[in-house]
C-alpha cells in the first residue's frame, strides 16, 4: 500500500548541509504497523513529515527518492493534489494535543471541517459524525461535549479528539508522531489500546513514531531504528526483539531497566548522539560502539540482509546476529 | 507491629534522616470573597489540595522512590521538603530541627544539606552564566572556598559527573541535555549535602542517556553516602534506583514497600494498574499479558472525590469508599497500603468478598489515634 523506496531529505542550515533522513526504504502492507524508533533527532519525525509532504521548503528539501501510495508516487504530485490526500486518506496524530488543536475553536467546528472538506458533508451531516466519532474514542457525553473548547479537555482527552479527527475520513494510513508521550501512563495506555482496536476495526495501516521500545514492542509488525539520520536495523519486531543484528539496537534494548530482574548497574551507551551537520565518513555510531574496530571509523557500513526481511546496517552485521539469542 | 507511626520503619533499624509529618501544601485559587459573593461568582472557596497530609521518614544511604502521575502532587511533595513552596502545614524534621518551621536564615544554613536536581536541564541552567559559574555559585554563598580553592573544587566536581574540566569556560547552550543535566547534578553536589531531590532528572531525557545519568546517580550515592528522594513518572527507572517505592494519587500515598515489593505484588489496586499500564519492551510478553484498564482520568484536585480519592477510577469500589478516608495500613510486614478493602488478615483484595471492607476496623482505630 505504501511504498518508501530511497527517501533523502536534507536541510540547509548556516552549519552546512543537514541530511536529516538519508536513504530510507520500507513497504507498509494494508492492516499493517509499522514502528519508527530512534532517539531525537534520528529523522524518524522527518521521515513522516516527507511523506505527507509537510517539510518546510526552505531549508528542507526531499533530494531524491520515491513514496508511491496506492500507485501514486506523492512526491511527483502537485501540492493541491497532495492536500486532497492529505487529511482524507493519509492522516496524523502529532505528540502534543494542546499544540496541535485550535484553542479559539470549538471541538465540533474543527472535526466539522475535515468532513466537510474532504467528504463534502453538510453542516448537520458533519455535526452528527463529529459527535459519532467523539463516542468512538471514548469520549463520555459525546453530544454534550462536543462544543467545548480544547481547554475543556484533559490532555488524554484530547489525544483522543485528535485520533477522532484524524479518522473521521477513515484514512487508509494513520501517522501517529509519539502519540502517548506527553501522557500519564494509564492515559498511554488507553491510547494504544484505542488506536489497536480501531485498526482492527477499520484496518487502517499505521505508522508509529515513538522512543519507547515498549511501546513498540506491544503496537507493531515490523520496526525500523534509526540513526543519525540512517537506518540502523529494519526486521519484524518479534525478531528484533528477540534477536537484534545492529550493535546500536542491542545497546538500546540491554539500557532500559527490566523491572522484573534484580541487576546492578545499568547497561549504558557511553557518549550522546552525533551532530548530523557535521557526521565524519565511517559508521555514525561507531564513536559510541563497543564493538568498533579501525574500519568502522574508516568506511560506512554496508546494509546487511541478515534474512529477508532484517537488515542492519553494520560491518559486523552478521556477527552480532549471531551473537544473539536465538529465537525461542 | 506499630500502627500508630506507620513508617518509622528501617529496614536496619537505623533512625531516619528526614522525617516528614503530616505535610500538607494547599494552593489558594480564591473564590468565596465577599465581592465574589456579591456578583454571584466562584461562591466557594477554591483550594487545590497538591499535599495532603503525607508522612514518611527518609533514612540514611537510601532512595526513596516517589511516583504518580502528573498532578498527583509529587513535585510539590520534593519541592515543600526544600521549602521552596511553602508548606501550608506539617513538619519536616531534619537534624532536630523542622525545616517547615525555621526562619529564613536559619533555613539556608540547613539548605547545604538539602539539594534538587531539576527535570528539565534546558530551563534549569541560567543561559548566562558559566559552567563554573553555575556550579561554583554554591561554594560562594555558603562561603566554602574562594579563588583557586574554589577553581579546583569546581573542576573536580565536574570530573566528579564525568565531565571534562575543559568546559568550566563554556556556557549551557554548548551542551547536550543528558550534559546539562550532569552540571546540574555537579551544582548540587557543591556543598556536599546529604540529602538530594531528584524531581524526575531523567524524563526529558534520550533513552540512551537516562541510563547514564541513572548510572551516575547511583555511583554518586555509593561514593558520597547520599539519601535521595527520587520522583518520577517511569515506573522501570523507579524500580531500577530505589530502595522503597512510594505511590501518590491526588496528594495522598497509597502505598509504601520497598521497591521489588511495590512492582512485583502491589495491593493497591491502583498501583497495579499503574504497573501493567508500563509497556514491556518484549513482543511476546506485549502479547500475552493481560492489563488492568483505568478508566478516565485522574479527577481534579480542586474538588477530590470524598473519601477514597480513587473510588472513581477503582474497579473494586464499594459504596463505602466514598466515604471513609482510608489510612496507611501496614498489611504485610513494611508494605503499606492505604485501602478499607483489605486488611493484614486479607491482604488480596481480588480474594475478598464482594461489598467486604475488612481493613474498616483498623483504619477507624487509626484515623482517630492519629487524630
Amino acid at each position: 500500500m505504501l511504498e518508501v523506496n530511497d527517501l533523502r531529505t536534507y536541510f540547509d542550515t548556516e552549519d552546512g548541509v543537514v541530511k536529516a533522513v538519508d536513504g530510507i526504504s520500507f513497504n507498509l502492507k494494508r492492516g499493517e504497523t509499522l514502528g519508527i524508533v530512534g532517539e531525537s533527532g534520528s529523522g524518524k519525525s522527518v521521515t513522516n513529515l516527507s511523506i505527507i509532504r509537510l517539510i518546510p521548503d526552505p531549508p528542507g528539501k526531499i533530494v531524491s527518492g520515491e513514496i508511491i501510495f496506492n500507485g501514486q508516487d506523492i512526491l511527483l504530485l502537485p501540492q493541491e493534489e497532495v492536500r486532497k490526500i492529505r487529511g482524507r486518506r493519509i492522516a496524523m496524530i502529532f505528540q502534543d494535543p494542546m499544540t496541535s488543536l485550535n484553542p479559539f475553536l470549538k471541538i465540533s467546528r474543527q472535526l466539522m471541517e475535515m468532513t466537510q472538506l474532504h467528504l463534502g458533508h453538510s453542516k448537520s451531516q458533519a455535526y452528527e459524525h463529529a459527535i459519532k466519532m467523539l463516542e468512538i474514542v471514548g469520549i463520555p457525553d459525546a453530544r454534550q461535549r462536543v462544543d467545548n473548547y480544547p481547554h475543556e479537555f484533559s490532555g488524554g482527552m484530547r489525544q483522543r479528539v485528535m485520533i477522532a479527527m484524524a479518522l473521521s475520513c477513515e484514512p487508509e494510513l494513520l501517522i501517529a508522531d509519539e502519540p502517548t508521550t506527553a501522557l500519564d501512563v494509564t492515559i498511554q495506555a488507553q491510547i494504544l489500546e484505542l488506536i489497536k482496536k480501531l485498526k482492527q476495526k477499520t484496518g487502517t495501516s499505521v505508522i508509529l513514531i515513538t522512543h519507547d521500545l515498549g511501546v513498540v514492542a506491544g503496537m507493531t509488525d515490523h520496526v525500523i531504528v534509526m540513526y543519525a539520520g540512517k537506518v540502523f536495523e529494519q526486521a519484524k519486531t518479534s525478531e528484533l526483539f528477540a534477536k537484534p543484528g545492529n550493535p546500536y539496537t542491542k545497546g538500546l534494548l540491554r539500557s532500559v531497566p527490566d523491572p522484573t530482574s534484580e541487576q546492578g548497574s545499568l547497561y549504558q551507551i557511553p557518549g550522546s548522539p552525533p551532530d548530523v551537520a557535521h557526521l565524519k565518513p565511517g559508521c555514525p555510531f561507531a564513536p559510541r560502539c563497543e564493538r568498533a574496530e579501525e574500519i568502522c571509523r574508516r568506511e560506512f557500513p554496508p546494509f546487511v540482509a541478515l534474512t529477508p526481511d532484517h537488515h542492519s546496517l553494520c560491518h559486523f552485521a552478521e556477527e552480532v546476529f549471531a551473537a544473539s539469542p536465538s529465537v525461542t | 507491629m506499630s500502627i500508630t507511626e506507620p513508617n518509622r520503619v528501617s529496614s536496619n533499624g537505623s533512625e531516619p534522616l528526614l522525617s516528614v509529618r503530616d505535610l500538607k501544601v494547599h494552593f489558594n485559587l480564591g473564590g468565596g470573597d465577599a465581592f465574589d459573593r456579591l456578583i454571584n461568582r466562584n461562591s466557594e472557596k477554591r483550594v487545590v489540595k497538591a499535599v495532603d497530609g503525607v508522612s514518611i521518614d527518609i533514612f540514611p544511604g537510601e532512595t526513596l522512590g516517589l511516583v504518580g502521575e502528573s498532578g498527583c502532587g509529587k513535585s510539590t511533595f520534593g519541592r515543600a521538603i526544600l521549602r521552596l513552596t511553602e508548606p501550608t502545614s506539617g513538619q519536616v524534621l531534619f537534624h532536630d530541627q523542622d525545616l517547615a518551621h525555621l526562619s529564613r536564615g536559619q533555613l539556608r544554613e540547613q539548605r547545604r544539606h538539602l539539594q534538587i536536581i531539576f527535570q528539565d536541564p534546558y530551563a534549569s541552567l541560567n543561559p548566562r552564566m558559566t559552567i563554573g559559574q553555575i556550579v561554583g555559585e554554591p561554594l560562594g554563598t555558603f562561603g566554602l572556598a574562594k579563588g583557586t580553592e574554589a577553581e579546583k573544587r569546581v573542576q573536580d566536581l565536574l570530573e566528579t559527573v564525568g565531565l571534562s574540566k575543559r568546559f568550566i569556560k563554556r556556557y549551557p547552550h554548548e551542551f547536550s541535555g543528558g550534559q546539562r543535566q550532569r552540571i546540574g547534578i555537579a551544582r548540587a553536589l557543591a556543598v556536599d549535602p546529604d540529602f538530594i531531590v531528584a524531581d524526575e532528572p531523567i524524563s526529558a531525557l534520550d533513552v540512551s542517556i537516562q541510563a547514564q545519568i541513572l548510572n551516575l546517580l547511583e555511583d554518586l550515592q555509593r561514593q558520597k553516602k547520599l539519601t535521595y528522594l527520587f520522583i518520577s513518572h517511569d515506573l522501570r527507572a523507579i524500580r531500577h534506583v530505589s530502595d522503597r517505592t512510594a505511590v501518590m494519587y491526588l496528594g495522598k500515598l497509597v502505598e509504601l514497600a520497598d521497591a521489588k515489593t511495590v512492582y512485583d505484588e502491589p495491593l493497591m489496586p491502583y498501583t497495579k494498574a499503574l504497573i501493567s499500564a508500563v509497556p514491556v519492551p518484549d513482543p511476546k510478553i506485549e502479547a500475552t499479558r493481560k492489563r488492568v484498564m483505568l478508566e478516565g482520568d485522574v479527577p481534579s484536585p480542586i474538588n477530590p472525590p470524598s473519601g477514597c480519592r480513587f473510588h472513581t477510577r477503582c474497579p473494586f469500589a464499594i459504596p463505602a469508599c466514598s466515604e471513609v478516608e482510608p489510612q496507611l495500613v501496614e498489611i504485610k510486614p513494611a508494605h503499606f497500603a492505604a485501602c478499607i478493602r483489605i486488611s493484614p488478615d486479607q491482604p488480596h483484595i481480588e480474594n475478598v468478598a464482594a461489598g467486604d471492607a475488612p481493613g474498616l476496623e483498623i483504619n477507624r482505630t487509626l484515623a482517630s489515634s492519629r487524630r
